[in-house]
């Protein structure tokens, strides 16, 4: 009895000890799925060379603007740019980490990635039930050289709020306005139609597993689990498909010098080659930090991902965003604040 | 000087009345502990009501009783809508009920009527293990083997025959989807088995041999010893194993989230999507960011509470019923 309990004892002690080293300065945050990919690989990245590694749950922007403005982590990331008065009202800074695509991804037996073409309206019509069937004439028109299944068609939307929906609704609010009125665009509507997933992830997998269905996602899920993607007709009336070219072709228009605080949307931009469902994600931060040295700790790592990340970015398609903006943005940086003096020295 | 009384000495009469002072100190201590015990049970039951009826009265003040049969559920316009998780968790345990009761039923008379001594003990191991089958992965078994199985085989072919039928045909509609009512009635029906097939197996096992074999002795055949005999004798027992499968079928999260399909559309199909309370409750917690948005979900834990208690309230009183007679 007695080893027993000293052998309890014993191995508390060290599992206690093992957990505290490995809870040791890691940096917490939450929300956008859509950055979730290049945050994981910048952060393995950043802690084989710095030992600080970031702890992100991947949960939507929905979840991330909830639990960062309850301060339970120390930045949330959403894809969706909060509005001035949030912003004053919750005392965050927001700033955009990095650009990317939106791709609306199918499974149909024999269709490849970018074997289909669909447009705003057409999008619209799926989403909003109103168009059912695979082989609709409205699809048949964009693609005729395609042989289409006379199969109903399974929208697959978020269930949770997420900043891809409003990037994504954004886009078909532009392209049909049955959708801007009926509907509108948020992180979270209600669809008329289709099952929810959790997550970027979640979609990608219940795509995957259903035959005829349709959804969206960013563009490396649909990348890492060989989805087919759909190629759509732009503001220009070109056919697109995505690419690191096209989001950048569209990210080059954006003006973030003349946006305060940095609210930006870059769905439909104009453009030849310009992908229509681009999208940024921001980060946000408290201006006035209860842990200094945790939104220290973050401020250094997001420099370091602007400098240092820029090639694994582009690995997964995401356009980083311009160094000239990377001053503007650090610059910005001044007003996150701790007993008076700025967190973030640039060095 | 230490005063000499008639208890302090070491005469057998002064250590017997301390002994009995001792005990009955023990007895009272034990009176007290297991009284808190009780009475603990009560408190947190009242406080997790209280709790539920302050989180939920913003939106219950806002919405009224409206909120019970409004359809509509928008986070972001802030309207909300308890009809389809109701819908949802009702329509799951009915058909929870309706494939669990029969099957489970059909195992414990097999168990206790026909089955051979030496395999009693294996099927019944199997059946206990099912119970202990985490329910997230029922989950992702159903998700990934029972969604995609359905929409493939057996959705189709429900819904050429079925769903082809004027009337009950709406009920069948085929949705290619296997996200749907069907599929997480399914699942909660096999997640209930263990539960109503144990205990019934166990009422089953009470009844008194010479009942059972002056039945057998009369020439009853095993189905009518059953019907008019095992049945008729077990039948609280029964209703108390149905409740409590019942019980958790209109609870059960995890299991459900996944294959439900998260619509918080109602549609007379079957096999369309749907959510439950639990369910919705369990996606849209973590993002609930605005104050009626978390009181409206705790407000839907308010009424999948008054449901269950609506529903053992019934069994007690079905019980209550059936004894006065």
């Amino acid at each position: 009895m007695k080893t027993a309990l000293l052998a309890g004892a014993a191995a508390t002690v060290i599992s206690l000890a093992l957990a505290g080293s490995a809870l040791a300065a890691d940096i917490a945050g939450a929300g956008s799925t859509f950055i979730y990919p290049v945050f994981a690989k910048w952060a393995d990245t950043y802690k084989t060379s710095t030992g600080i590694g970031l702890n992100y749950q991947s949960i939507g922007s929905g979840g991330g603007i909830t639990q960062v403005e309850a301060k339970t982590v120390a930045l949330g990331a959403t894809d969706k740019p909060l509005s001035d008065d949030d912003l004053a009202k919750n005392g965050l800074v927001q700033f955009p980490m990095v650009m990317g695509g939106i791709v609306p991804i199918i499974n149909i037996d024999g269709v490849k990635p970018g074997g289909i073409v669909l447009d705003a309206p057409t999008l619209a019509g799926i989403f909003m039930g109103k168009i059912t069937q695979w082989d609709d004439a409205a699809i048949k028109a964009l693609n005729p050289s395609v042989t289409l299944p006379s199969a109903p068609v399974v929208v697959v939307h978020r269930a949770d709020g997420s900043g891809t929906t409003f990037n994504f609704t954004d886009y078909l609010g532009k392209g049909s306005k049955d959708w801007a009125d009926q509907i509108g665009s948020d992180t979270a509507v209600e669809w008329p139609v289709g099952v929810g997933a959790k997550g970027s992830d979640g979609v990608a997998n219940t795509v995957k597993q259903t035959a005829g269905a349709i959804g969206y996602v960013e563009y490396a899920y649909a990348a890492q689990n060989n989805l087919a993607y759909a190629d759509l007709k732009n503001a220009a009336g070109k056919t697109v498909a995505p690419s690191l070219d096209t989001f950048a072709a569209a990210a080059s228009s954006a003006d973030w010098k003349n946006a305060k605080n940095f609210h930006l949307i870059i769905t439909n931009q104009p453009g030849d080659n310009s992908w229509p469902i681009a999208a940024s994600t921001w980060v946000l931060i408290h201006a006035q930090p209860d842990d200094a040295a945790a939104a220290g700790e973050a401020l250094k790592f997001f420099d370091w991902a602007y400098k240092n990340g820029k090639d694994q970015a582009k690995a997964l398609d995401y356009v980083s965003i311009p160094d000239a903006v990377v001053t503007q943005i650090e610059a910005s940086w001044s007003a996150i604040t701790s007993g008076g003096k700025p967190i973030f020295v640039a060095k | 000087m230490a005063v000499i009384t008639e208890e302090t000495l070491d005469t057998p009469q002064a250590l017997a009345s301390r002994q009995a002072r001792r005990l009955v100190i023990q007895d009272r201590i034990f009176y007290y502990l297991t009284l808190a015990s009780a009475v603990f049970v009560v408190v947190m039951l009242i406080g997790v009501m209280v709790s539920l009826v302050v989180g939920a009265w913003p939106a219950l003040a806002k919405f009224g009783p409206s909120f019970v049969w409004t359809q509509r559920w928008s986070s972001v316009k802030e309207i909300f809508g308890a009809l389809p998780p109701i819908y949802g968790t009702i329509i799951t345990s009915l058909i929870a009920m309706a494939i669990g009761i029969p099957v489970s039923f059909g195992i414990a008379i097999f168990l206790t009527e026909i089955c051979p001594q030496s395999l009693r003990r294996p099927i019944g191991v199997a059946i206990e293990l099912l119970a202990g089958i985490p329910s997230i992965i029922y989950g992702l078994w159903g998700f990934f083997f029972l969604a995609p199985f359905m929409a493939q085989w057996v959705q189709p072919a429900l819904g050429a025959s079925l769903g082809k039928i004027p009337g009950i045909g709406l009920v069948f509609t085929n949705s290619a989807s296997g996200l749907n009512l069907f599929t997480a009635g399914i699942i909660l029906a096999i997640m209930v088995l263990p539960f109503i097939t144990s205990i019934t197996r166990d009422v089953f096992q009470t009844v008194p041999v010479l009942l059972r074999e002056s039945a057998y002795g009369m020439g009853m055949t095993t189905w009518e010893v059953v019907r008019h005999i095992v049945i008729p004798y077990t039948r609280v027992g029964l209703v108390g194993g149905i409740m409590l499968g019942l019980g958790r079928a209109l609870g059960e999260t995890m299991a459900v989230t996944f294959v439900i399909g998260n619509s918080h559309n109602i549609s007379a199909s079957l096999l369309a999507p749907a959510t439950t309370i639990s369910a919705t409750i369990a996606n849209e917690f973590a993002e609930a960011t605005t104050g009626i948005y978390t009181s409206s979900l705790i407000a839907l834990g308010l009424v999948l509470s008054v449901i269950t208690f609506a529903v053992l309230g019934l069994a007690k009183w079905l019980l209550i019923r059936s004894d006065v007679k």
